[in-house]
């Protein structure tokens, strides 16, 4: 008797099993050839109805997730089901039922009006011409991009050609909608009318799911049901914002900004016992430290030893946890210094 | 959802490529460039015929290369027409990672791209057959064209250059932005080999296995023959076979054509995909 080895997928939006993908990339020399590891063993389930985030930094394979997950690239290993189907095996019937949209580019066809531009996406995928005209207004007007419907898209901002990308992706209604840093190169303004769009669309209909990539914690944190944070191509940890930030509760967070009357040593600090780690930056003419402690009972040391180093405490304030301290548990780099990192040396394919 | 995938592949994808190849400037300055550019074309060919052969333009010669030489740019305008569109919407638009991921029939949207490109060939090659008839007096008249043959052979050989295309667009799909010229270099390259302008008999007896391997070779002469019957039929590589022969030959090399051509392309596409280039930008 034939077992039947495929999961069942009925409330599933998304399912991805030890999916992992490597690079090989050429090296230096002739011939040859070096892997990178962009996916390893990812395990991610995604029910239907819910807005789920991929919280990590550039490099960490989320853009690389999205591609497999919208059939543009093979997985070197492990399997992939969005809508209840292979993606590999059956990528002709993901496709209708997908739509993806990248921030931080300028695709589209310049020549074309925005309203060519969304009208020729909508006929791709068989929207009737005047549902697609009716879709497209309702969809200009939420993002505030009505005016401009019948400006070339060459002649579009980058904002607003982003604006124009978002709405393609969300016109066709896809049960599965796949948004690749959408808020990216935008401005705050933009960003923040961005996201309300996208919580209002997920708002109308329970059925949507949306699998969201971004490296701003606040707009994981403010938009997702649930998220995932990526680091090198593994998951580390899979939970709503509210569960993860409570992994991090036992910790104390303060800020202080000190007056240093001489360069300060920080390496006295982070020593001193129940300092978990320490992080500090010169702002607005003073120094701001940003320090997670065991226990609150450690507090009183690390005020001694400013005051030893002539450091004078202007202010101290106790802060709730975040994703950001999410992160740094997890990996023990702040984001930025992770993206500086990985800026600052060997990173191969420049798409990712 | 309306309409099937393959319908709507291949009609919007004419419907985009005729807005990028006729918007990319006024239409007063598109309709000289339509005329000039087909007309510079042919004159050079012309002068070459004059200087090198001293003969008249009313010559079955004549006729022969004028004619080879004229459709001749459809295989150029529709190979590149169908594989540009990979690089066009990969580098240039950005788009082709949204148009894999739309439910589309690539092939036929391609080959829908190439629709532009061929409609303004075909106002180019009619210019250059007017010119030919009206100002050099090439031997062709009205009457004695064989209709049905030349749309069955124009349609027939429209499809195979486009099937030539889509192989390609397949190879595009792994290469770098520089593939922007694959059509015209094939093109160049199959010019001298498929009796364009002299019949294969001229060539080396070892270079002429080339050309009866390609179905362009095949698909000239019956355009020749559809046009000026027995002018064309009088030239020794092909007198031996009948129009139906010829055109059985092409239809069967079209078929075999398009099952090469859609096993390359797939294949292609399935290293484009483990490979990661369907999105790749190689910014040159």
């Amino acid at each position: 008797m034939a077992v039947n080895t495929e999961p069942n997928l009925n409330h599933l939006a998304i399912q991805t099993e030890a999916l992992s993908r490597i690079y090989k990339i050429r090296g230096a020399k002739k011939g040859e050839l070096r892997e990178r590891v962009a996916l390893e063993e990812v395990n991610l389930s995604v029910p239907r109805g819910e807005l789920f985030g991929l919280l990590g930094p550039n490099g960490a394979g989320k853009t690389t997730l999205i591609k497999i997950l919208t059939t543009l690239l093979s997985p070197t290993r492990g399997r992939a089901w969005v809508a209840g189907f292979d993606v590999v095996r059956e990528s002709e019937k993901v496709r209708p039922r997908i739509n993806m949209v990248s921030g931080g580019e300028t695709s589209g066809y310049g020549l074309l009006t925005v309203r060519e531009n969304l009208w020729m996406f909508a006929q791709f995928y068989g929207i009737p011409s005047r549902q697609a005209h009716q879709r497209i207004q309702t969809l200009l007007e939420m993002i505030g991009l009505a005016d401009r419907a019948n400006t070339k898209s060459s002649d579009l901002s980058t904002g607003l050609r982003q604006k124009m990308n978002i709405v393609r992706g969300f016109m066709t209604d896809p049960e599965v909608l796949f948004l690749d840093e959408p808020t990216l190169g935008l401005d705050v303004q933009a960003a923040r009318e961005v996201r309300a769009f996208i919580r209002r669309w997920m708002d109308e209909n329970p059925n949507r799911t949306i699998l969201l990539t971004t490296h701003y914690m606040q707009e994981a944190e403010e938009l997702c049901d649930r998220v995932a944070i990526i680091h090198e191509g593994r998951i580390l940890a899979c939970d709503t914002p509210t569960h993860l930030k409570q992994a991090t509760q036992h910790e104390a967070i303060f800020q202080l900004w000190v007056d240093p009357e001489q360069a300060l040593n920080p390496l006295a600090l982070e020593n001193l016992p129940g300092v978990l780690r320490l992080h500090h930056q010169w702002m607005n003419g003073g120094l701001q430290i940003e320090i997670s402690l065991a226990e609150e009972g450690v507090l009183p040391l690390v005020i001694g030893e400013l005051e030893r180093q002539r450091a004078h405490l202007r202010s101290l304030q106790k802060r709730q946890p975040s994703l950001e301290d999410v992160f740094v548990q997890l990996v023990g780099l702040r984001m930025e210094e992770v993206e500086r990192e990985h800026s600052n040396g060997y990173h191969p394919d420049p798409q990712e | 959802m309306l309409r099937s995938p393959a319908i709507r592949s291949f009609r919007m994808a004419a419907w985009l490529g005729w807005q990028i190849e006729s918007n990319w400037t006024d239409p007063f300055l598109f309709a000289i460039y339509s005329i000039i550019k087909p007309l510079a074309a042919a004159g050079i060919l012309v002068i070459m015929y004059r200087v090198v052969t001293q003969q008249a333009f009313d010559t079955p010669v004549f006729a022969y290369l004028y004619l080879g030489n004229a459709f001749y740019q459809y295989v150029s305008a529709v190979t590149t027409g169908v594989s540009w569109a990979v690089i066009d919407d990969r580098e240039h638009y950005r788009t082709l990672k949204y148009i894999y991921v739309a439910p589309l029939n690539i092939p036929l949207y391609l080959f829908g791209r190439g629709v532009a490109r061929f409609l303004t060939t075909t106002f180019a090659v009619l210019i250059i057959i007017l010119f030919g008839v009206g100002y050099l007096k090439m031997p062709l008249a009205l009457n004695t064209i064989q209709w049905p043959l030349l749309i069955v052979s124009l349609v027939l050989g429209t499809l195979m250059l486009g099937l030539v295309g889509l192989i390609l667009a397949g190879i595009t799909l792994l290469t770098a932005r520089h593939s922007y010229y694959i059509g015209d270099a094939v093109a160049g390259a199959l010019f001298l080999f498929t009796g364009a302008i002299f019949p294969l008999d001229v060539l080396p007896s070892y270079l002429r296995p080339v050309g009866y391997a390609l179905p362009i070779t095949y698909w000239l002469e019956l355009m020749r023959r559809a046009l000026v019957g027995r002018v064309a039929q009088a030239f020794p590589t092909f007198s031996t076979l009948s129009d139906g022969q010829l055109l059985a030959l092409l239809a069967v090399m079209t078929l075999a054509l398009g099952i090469i051509s859609l096993v390359v392309f797939r294949w292609c596409e399935r290293l484009a995909r483990e490979r990661g280039l369907i999105d790749y930008t190689s910014n040159y």
